[in-house]
């Protein structure tokens, strides 16, 4: 079978607008991906552990409050401990290109602005996604 | 040490990647799942299934509270559909559960319908297996809609609540007779609003004109899952239907019964997956269909022929 890649998208933060994850969950699934959308208004424990129950091959957070440079790393960091160190972490937001170099050298992927057309995000995972994920021996 | 290894000391990273490779049915899944059966058997399996948008994920989510704070430790499988033209899915009953994971043990995995009905119905099995193998000792499982898929995922569950709500049309006269034959308890949901107590009422009144399987007596509950009411009287009911089960056969005749059922599927799932391929492959079909579009054979006869030539037991290799 055709490998299925899995994406989590969550919304963390406290702002109330979901319509752009929406948009891009919508597109994803036109796709082929299966995306798992977990709502609004989630913490980063919430986000990693919600990646680890699906084992999906990559996390979009959306961020629009400005909160990047807090809850990008600490989403991937609980990533690091948890043993999520080869799922991709992208997100979309608005963010300055300092800070978005900054969260590169951490080992985010791209941040996406806002009105960005969404099959350049498809284009970006299906690029990025292909092999990414070590192999490990399962028994 | 190997996923397995971490599985078995309780990772649940390592439960999640092995749920994926079987999901996947990558090579080798049919040993893995024989290595995990002789640890199967303790999950007691849950089907709520019922249309679209009837409160099944929030109903779930209320549900599984109940067994966590009884110190059960949980599986959730949202089972949602593929989109046949993309063969992608878009899965968000997990938006209904957010804040199941701080009470306990649980564990919810979302699934996509992904190819045909039958192997899904399998599928599902084996993941509710997974999960059984891993330490939940209750499993549920979301499902949508009404179709065969549906019909055959609550074959492998214990226990089947239909969920259904005032609005979803003429009441009772929409349900498809499969509803009524896998029920095993009623849910009406969103009892807050108008017209639930008729659907009750009809629900009841088609129970009473229809022939019983055995002396179970099918409950209809009413429920309020978004304000948490009436769920721990379904939950009181699904309990109840478990004691029945257990009431109705000797501990060798359920071991019987359910080795049976197994060897049946997982023999009949391997010679669709491994020999059918081989018979039907696209050469011989094409060659076939047209000696048939000519009239020149009939498709029994070819049928036949084809059967009649396989060595089943050459074919049929874990
Ligand atoms: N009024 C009312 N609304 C409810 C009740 N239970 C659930 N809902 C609402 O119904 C909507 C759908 O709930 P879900 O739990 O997502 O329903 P579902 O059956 O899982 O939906 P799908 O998985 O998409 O088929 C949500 O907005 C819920 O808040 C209820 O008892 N009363
Ligand atoms: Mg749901």
């Amino acid at each position: 079978m055709e490998q299925k890649f899995r994406i989590l998208l969550a919304k963390p933060g406290l702002d109330g607008h979901d319509r752009g994850v929406k948009v891009i969950a919508a597109a994803l699934r036109d796709a082929g991906f299966e995306v798992i959308y977990t709502g609004l208004r989630q913490t980063p424990e919430q986000i990693v552990n919600a990646a680890v129950e699906e084992d999906v091959d990559a996390i979009g957070v959306s961020i629009l409050s400005g909160a990047h440079m807090t809850l990008f790393p600490a989403i991937k960091e609980l990533m690091d401990e948890k043993g999520l160190k080869d799922v991709l972490l992208f997100g979309g937001g608005i963010i300055a290109d300092v800070d978005a170099k900054k969260l590169a050298d951490m080992g985010c992927g791209r941040i996406f602005g806002p009105g960005t057309p969404t099959p350049d995000v498809v284009k970006y995972l299906k690029e990025a996604l292909p092999g990414k994920r070590e192999k490990e021996q399962i028994f | 040490m190997t996923v397995l290894d971490r599985f078995f000391e309780k990772d649940r990273a390592a439960l999640s990647r092995i749920i994926s490779f079987i999901e996947n049915r990558e090579d080798g899944y049919l040993r893995l799942l024989s290595r995990l059966y002789p640890n199967c058997g303790k999950g007691y399996k849950i089907g709520i299934t019922g249309p679209p948008g009837a409160g099944k994920s929030t109903l779930v989510d209320k549900l599984a509270s109940y067994y966590l704070e009884e110190g059960h430790s949980v599986g959730i499988i949202a089972v949602d559909p593929t989109s046949p033209f993309t063969g992608g899915a878009l899965l968000g009953d997990r938006i209904r559960m957010q804040e199941l994971s701080g009470k306990g043990e649980v564990f919810i995995r979302s699934m996509a319908t992904r190819g045909s009905g039958g192997g899904l119905a399998a599928a599902t099995r084996e993941v509710s297996m997974v999960m059984d193998a891993f330490g939940c000792d209750i499993v549920i499982i979301e499902t949508v809609g009404v179709g065969q898929v549906e019909l055959d995922i609550a074959e492998v569950c214990n226990t089947t609540v239909v969920v259904l709500v005032p609005e979803s049309g003429d009441g009772v006269q929409t349900l498809k007779a499969g509803l009524m034959e896998i029920a095993n308890i009623f849910a009406v949901n969103k009892a807050d609003r108008q017209g639930s107590g008729r659907l009750v009422s009809e629900i009841r009144h088609m129970l009473d004109t229809r022939q019983k399987r055995d002396d179970w007596n099918l409950p209809v509950v009413k429920t309020e899952a978004v304000n948490n009411v009436g769920i721990e009287g379904l939950k009181g009911k699904i309990d109840l239907h478990r004691e029945f089960l257990l009431s109705q056969k000797s501990a060798e005749e359920r071991l019987m019964e359910r080795a049976r059922y197994e060897l049946n599927m997982i023999t009949r799932n391997r010679i669709i997956d491994t020999v059918v391929p081989e018979l039907l492959d696209e050469q011989t079909v094409n060659y076939y269909a047209r000696i048939i579009s000519e009239g020149e054979v009939d498709p029994y006869s070819v049928a036949e022929e084809l059967v009649s030539g396989i060595d089943i037991k050459k074919k049929v290799k874990v």
